[in-house]
């Protein structure tokens, strides 16, 4: 995309987060999607342009009376929303649409209307391959590279414990986090055991929630009432929907192929990065991003987090919301980051980095199947 | 205990699944490009896209390479914590299985150990490849 060529105008997110039991998977997405279009003063009539995942474009559309000349139903798990900026942007430049609305909704924890996951029957790939041997979900297959991971670094359970330990440090900064009482490493370490190394508090929660975003051309983002978010750079990979066929087990390719590309785009260097969010679905998940995104050196990320250049007071502040171990976790996170981001460079965070001026919010979908990574400004160009 | 949740074979998968049934852990390799063995299965290669492709019996010997101890173990898997594992094979290509003949914890489960495959019948079609550490 042309760098600065397209801005958010409006974002939020579901009026409650956490338990919402009186609202079913599209009614999230709907409370999300108002609450932005409040925002940023439109309605319905003003959308002409739909994005979503877990729900269908046409869906989404029907249920608010949106009639779109554009839809994107690209689903590629949690970073799918980073997929829809980056799109949408596409979209609007290339005159699709002039205004996109992208939505998010999940009843990750009450589980009221929601449609699961296909992860494929027993005849696809994953099923013939990996199923049989007992994966259950995301603990068990997201979570089966990082002992390389650990070997080849030298990353102790410690180092991952020490990831949960920070993000609740940042969570007790925010109303909103789900958790945010102090825990220490042992704490983490003491945790009933999921899938080891992995303890509970290395995992992240499950809840319910949803969030908005609405994008236009950066020309028309001036007569809107917020201070607009520019986008200056995005990319987006895909490498195996089978985390036994990564090509690395201690590097994602999909995430060294979105950044690179991402970061090309808006033509920055990583000392100009302010804010930085990294989808946080395991604790081992920063190592790898802060490391294929080419903020530290292969293995160097330990290092990085114990001398918390990431925590608060940090030179590169990451997941400042409290991230999906502390803040939310609905299944799909990727848009809580994102409205991270934009919280960040509009300057209302509850945890503001005084000045931030640049943010990065990188996004992980399905165990390391794909990657989407958006930078923002706040700066008009 | 509701029985394991098993693989489908389809027409390009079909030979591996047979050879593990007749005690063979079969692979493919490409005979156009650079002769890189390749899983899982496909009739064609996913370096070059040439469909010049054989089917090999491939050593069955790796080593561990990964892996995550399920304390919540799925109910068709039983209700002992097991290892959900990644072996390295000889040939290059990785593969998701189980570690057997030895204790499911980390002190057993060591990276790098050497393995081989061993077949576990589950009915007259399918047999899975587990693996299990090589003795002495």
């Amino acid at each position: 995309m042309k760098p600065n060529s397209i801005a958010v105008v409006g974002a939020a997110e579901t009026t409650q987060l956490g338990r919402i039991p009186n609202l079913s998977t599209i009614g999230l997405h709907a409370d999300a999607a108002l609450n932005a279009m409040a925002d940023c003063g439109l309605t319905p009539k003003d959308i002409d342009g739909v994005a979503t995942a877990g729900e269908s474009p046409q869906g989404l559309a029907h249920y608010l009376g949106i009639r779109p000349t554009y839809a994107d139903g690209t689903m590629v798990g949690g970073c799918s929303f980073m997929l829809h900026v980056r799109h949408a942007a596409a979209a609007i430049n290339e005159g699709l649409c002039n205004t996109v609305l992208i939505t998010h909704g999940e009843s990750g924890r009450s589980r009221v209307g929601a449609p699961g996951y296909a992860m494929g029957g027993p005849a696809s790939l994953t099923g013939q391959f990996e199923t049989p041997y007992g994966p259950t979900g995301a603990p068990t297959w997201f979570t089966v590279p990082v002992l390389r991971y650990m070997k080849t670094y030298g990353v102790t359970v410690e180092d991952l414990a020490n990831v949960a330990v920070i993000q609740r440090e940042w969570a007790a900064l925010n109303p909103r986090a789900s958790y945010s009482d102090p825990i220490t490493i042992d704490d983490v370490l003491a945790s009933e055991t999921i899938a080891w190394p992995f303890t509970k508090l290395m995992c992240c929660l499950v809840t319910d929630g949803g969030g908005a975003l609405i994008l236009t051309s950066a020309e028309r983002a001036k007569d809107f009432p917020r201070k607009p978010v520019y986008i200056l750079g995005t990319g987006e990979a895909v490498e195996t929907p089978m985390v036994s066929q990564m090509d690395d087990f201690t590097s994602s390719r999909a995430f060294r192929d979105s950044g690179r590309k991402a970061f090309a785009e808006a033509g920055i260097r990583h000392s100009d990065v302010d804010h930085l969010m990294i989808y946080d679905a395991f604790a081992h998940l920063p190592f790898y991003g802060l490391e294929d995104l080419g903020f530290v050196k292969p293995g160097e990320a330990k290092d990085f987090i114990r001398e918390r250049n990431t925590a608060i007071g940090g030179k590169l502040p990451m997941n400042t919301n409290g991230g999906g171990l502390s803040y939310m976790h609905s299944g799909m996170y990727g848009m809580y980051a994102l409205q991270e981001s934009v919280r960040q460079m509009r300057g209302i965070a509850p945890a503001q980095i005084e000045g931030a001026k640049v943010g990065v919010c990188h996004g992980v979908g399905g165990f390391f199947s794909a990657s989407g990574t958006i930078i923002f400004s706040n700066e008009a160009p | 205990m509701p029985p394991r949740i098993l693989p489908v074979p389809t027409p390009e998968t079909r030979h591996f699944w047979d050879g593990c049934r007749e005690g063979e852990l079969r692979l493919q390799r490409c005979t156009r490009c650079d002769g890189g063995v390749y899983f899982p299965p496909r009739p064609f290669c996913p370096r070059c896209g040439g469909r010049e492709v054989e089917v090999f019996k491939a050593s069955g010997k790796g080593v561990l390479w990964s892996y995550v101890i399920n304390m919540r173990p799925r109910p068709d898997m039983g209700t002992e914590p097991h290892a959900i594992a990644v072996v390295k094979l000889e040939e290059g290509p990785t593969m998701m299985t189980n570690i057997v003949g030895c204790p499911q914890t980390p002190e057993a489960l060591q990276l790098d150990m050497a393995v081989q495959v061993a077949f576990a019948r589950q009915n007259d079609e399918i047999s899975l490849p587990l693996f299990e550490p090589v003795k002495g």
